[in-house]
């Protein structure tokens, strides 16, 4: 018997998988650095997030009877998403944990699962976390040689640009150090797994619009959660647009709300509100920037 | 003029064969020749059970409008005439014949006298050329348009399908073949301006081309980007002479005609010989066979006669096509017949034959991002299954021309172009029923 099927009868190499193995290579550089910066805190509390992720998708699909999709990865990169959200010195592991369920179950399963979740689930649980336990969730670790105990957003003396380059200051553990950051947002440039439109619009509009301010531009840049946000969770697929204005109207919208609740608002810290925001209105942004069809009448 | 970037993908062109100058197979013991291989009218079968035929005698009369006429590949007795269902599924008539061995070529094949426009498109209608690059649509129908309107001739020698080198190996054997046709369908359909699109992956072509219609006022080879699908008529025209072929329109209306290289190169060859449309150079490729190579054989060879006379296969095959991998039609069983517009057959083993598994979209919006035309295919596919007939009308699902870029980019390994080919069977009913409504 031979097999009948649909043409094309030649698929390209990528698949889900790979693609989320791609961003989990990307994130690796940041792991290592937050361990150094951090110290094995940071490893501990991203293996936990990781663990609850890949079990918690597990026993939900199991229990609905739906298909396990724990073998494309994408809980493992949502699970060191939002570990890199979170303070490394969050030492009450429950809070973690539920963190986790809430982003796997509540975010991403509830709604159907991968591809179907409207908001990015590390960024939401993330949210919903600095709500519910602010007191452990703004307390950052004392680095090293303990420049500060709080963000410099926050308000505390601000570290020079190398350091904050390098990542040596407060913060959540994955957000610090600008240079695994980029060299992560590069390797998933190359393997063309994100395109360059919203990084650089959501950290060309923070930059602009802090200088417009009159704030520090390159202070706003390195600090805080941005460039972890820009390159790696405003581009998640499925709560971001896909077409290329419509990742360029995304992070402008990104950087806007960053920079309006970092000056203005009562939190110190706006990327994870931006991006959710911008998530919501993803739907609208894609049908407004449909690409025009070749040929096409308008009737 | 709008500057819309068309694009498309990079495939892995697997062009094995294109050092392989095709040679005529020994002739199979039974041909199996459809009356219908094309869109329009099917032929009629003009010969009887028991009846000899001989090489290029007609064996199947046209009927009205868009059809055309049937010839017999080898010489012999017909022993059948039977209904098969054909490769894309339609029960069509089959005259079944068994050979003789001994080729003798029939009394009726004589070259035409052409000497003005009637002529020429009456010999068009004789030779039973259709267009060999896949569509077979009836060149008759095409040349015989309202010339006035036409101002360019645009030759397809892009063969961007991976695999396939039939169209490669006419440019290069037969280069003298292409410009003499070339020239023909200028003096005679009156056009002053000449364009052949070759893909870069193809310098060889390129050159042969260039060198073969030096002599001839008016024509230029294009080298086009090596990008999928270069050869969709809407993307050549566009790439080669810079004209957007809108909704609903013909080449035609934009004052083109595209013509396949091959098809130019038959009815050159039809004008000396007389020998209408009987054999085919087909491209036999893929990893379950064990000598891949171009050959030559009558219309209406199974697939298995092909198997054999590429030494048969290196490992069980699982899966075969007729065309190239990306619009090719997988099929049932290997008693298929090659028909007019065959251009390769693809013996797939077990490797490249598995089926990847299908995971849900994750709306990483590859598919959109390598429509040649712009199309959505993530929105089409949520209003296919809403059954929104309204709403694939304004996302023009009907402009797909199911290329399979979308399906062959997904990581997600949809099966995308097939739920566009049933959406726009969809938007069909859904228009035709709204048409209805409206009386």
């Amino acid at each position: 018997m031979f097999l009948v099927s649909p043409a094309p009868h030649v698929r390209a190499k990528d698949s889900t998988t790979s693609i989320m193995l791609d961003v989990i290579i990307a994130l690796i550089p940041t792991l290592i650095a937050s361990v150094i910066i951090f110290g094995f805190d940071a490893l501990a509390l991203t293996a936990i997030c990781v663990i609850t992720c890949v079990i918690g998708e597990f026993v939900f699909q199991k229990i609905c009877k739906r298909d396990v999709t724990v073998g494309d990865l994408s809980a493992v990169v949502t699970g060191m998403l939002l570990a890199f959200n979170l303070p490394a010195s969050l030492d009450i592991w429950w809070q973690a944990i539920i963190g986790s369920l809430v982003a796997i179950i509540v975010v991403k399963q509830l709604f159907g699962g991968i591809g179907k979740n409207f908001a990015n689930p590390a960024i939401t649980a993330r949210v919903m976390m600095l709500i519910s336990f602010s007191g452990a969730m703004s307390k950052f670790p004392a680095v090293n040689d303990a420049i500060s105990s709080a963000t410099p957003l926050s308000g505390g003396e601000m570290p020079s640009y190398l350091r904050l380059f390098l990542g040596n200051h407060g913060g959540s553990l994955g957000e610090t150090c600008a240079l695994t950051l980029l060299i992560g947002g590069v390797y998933l440039l190359v393997r063309r797994v994100i395109t360059w439109h919203t990084p650089v619009a959501f950290v060309g509009t923070v930059f602009l619009f802090a200088l417009i301010l009159g704030e520090n531009p390159v202070q706003h840049i390195l600090t805080g959660g941005l460039l972890l946000g820009a390159i790696f969770m405003a581009t998640d697929y499925s709560t971001t647009p896909p077409t290329k204005w419509g990742k360029v109207i995304f992070g402008v919208g990104c950087g806007l709300i960053t920079v309006l609740i970092r000056v203005f608002g009562s939190y110190p810290e706006g990327v994870s509100f931006a991006i959710l925001f911008m998530n919501i209105l993803t739907p609208h942004i894609t049908s407004l920037t449909r690409r025009k069809v070749f040929g096409g009448v308008k009737k | 003029m709008s500057i819309f970037r068309l694009r498309g993908v990079h495939l892995n062109h697997c062009k094995n064969t294109a050092k392989s100058a095709p040679k005529r197979i020994s002739v199979p013991k039974t041909v199996i020749i459809p009356m219908s291989m094309h869109i329009g009218a099917p032929a009629r079968p003009c010969v009887k059970v028991g009846e000899d035929v001989k090489v290029g005698q007609l064996i199947g009369e046209t009927a009205q409008g868009l059809s055309s006429p049937i010839y017999s590949g080898v010489s012999g007795k017909v022993k059948k005439i039977d209904e098969i269902i054909l490769s894309n599924g339609t029960h069509v008539q089959t005259v079944i014949i068994e050979s003789d061995g001994l080729q003798t070529v029939s009394e009726s094949v004589v070259p035409p006298v052409v000497t003005n426009r009637e002529e020429f498109l009456d010999a068009i209608g004789k030779s039973g050329i259709v267009g060999l690059g896949g569509a077979g649509f009836p060149t008759l129908v095409k040349l015989a348009a309202d010339v006035s309107k036409i101002d360019t001739i645009v030759i397809n020698g892009a063969e961007c399908e991976p695999y396939i080198t039939s169209d490669t190996r006419t440019m290069i054997d037969d280069a003298e073949l292409v410009a003499e046709g070339i020239e023909m369908l200028m003096k005679y359909l009156e056009v002053k301006r000449t364009v052949i699109g070759i893909e870069k992956n193809k310098p060889e072509c390129i050159l042969s081309m260039q060198k073969a219609t030096s002599g001839i006022d008016g024509v230029q080879v294009k080298p086009l980007p090596a990008i999928f699908p270069q050869g969709g008529e809407k993307v050549l025209v566009y790439h080669s002479v810079g004209r957007v072929i809108e909704e609903g329109k013909l080449p035609v209306d934009c004052g083109v005609i595209v013509i396949n290289c091959t098809t130019v190169a038959c009815i050159a060859r039809y004008m000396h010989t007389g020998m209408p449309l009987v054999e085919k150079c087909i491209t036999v490729d893929g990893s379950a066979i064990a000598e891949p190579q171009n050959i030559i054989v009558p219309i209406g060879t199974s697939a298995m006669d092909v198997a054999n006379a590429c030494g048969g296969f290196r490992e069980p095959p699982r899966k075969i096509m007729y065309g190239g991998p990306m619009m090719g039609i997988a099929l049932p069983d290997m008693s298929s017949p090659v028909i007019k517009q065959t251009n390769a057959i693809l013996f797939f083993g077990r490797k490249e034959a598995t089926p990847p598994k299908v995971t849900p979209c994750i709306k990483c919006g590859r598919c959109t991002n390598s429509c040649p035309f712009g199309l959505s295919p993530t929105e089409i596919s949520k209003a296919y299954k809403a059954g929104d007939g309204a709403t694939l009308e304004k996302l023009k699902v009907n402009l797909c021309m199911e290329c399979g870029c979308c399906s062959y980019v997904c990581p997600a390994k949809r099966n995308i172009v097939q739920r566009n080919k049933l959406a726009k069977t969809m938007l069909r009913n859904y228009q035709n029923s709204k048409k209805g409504e409206a009386k």
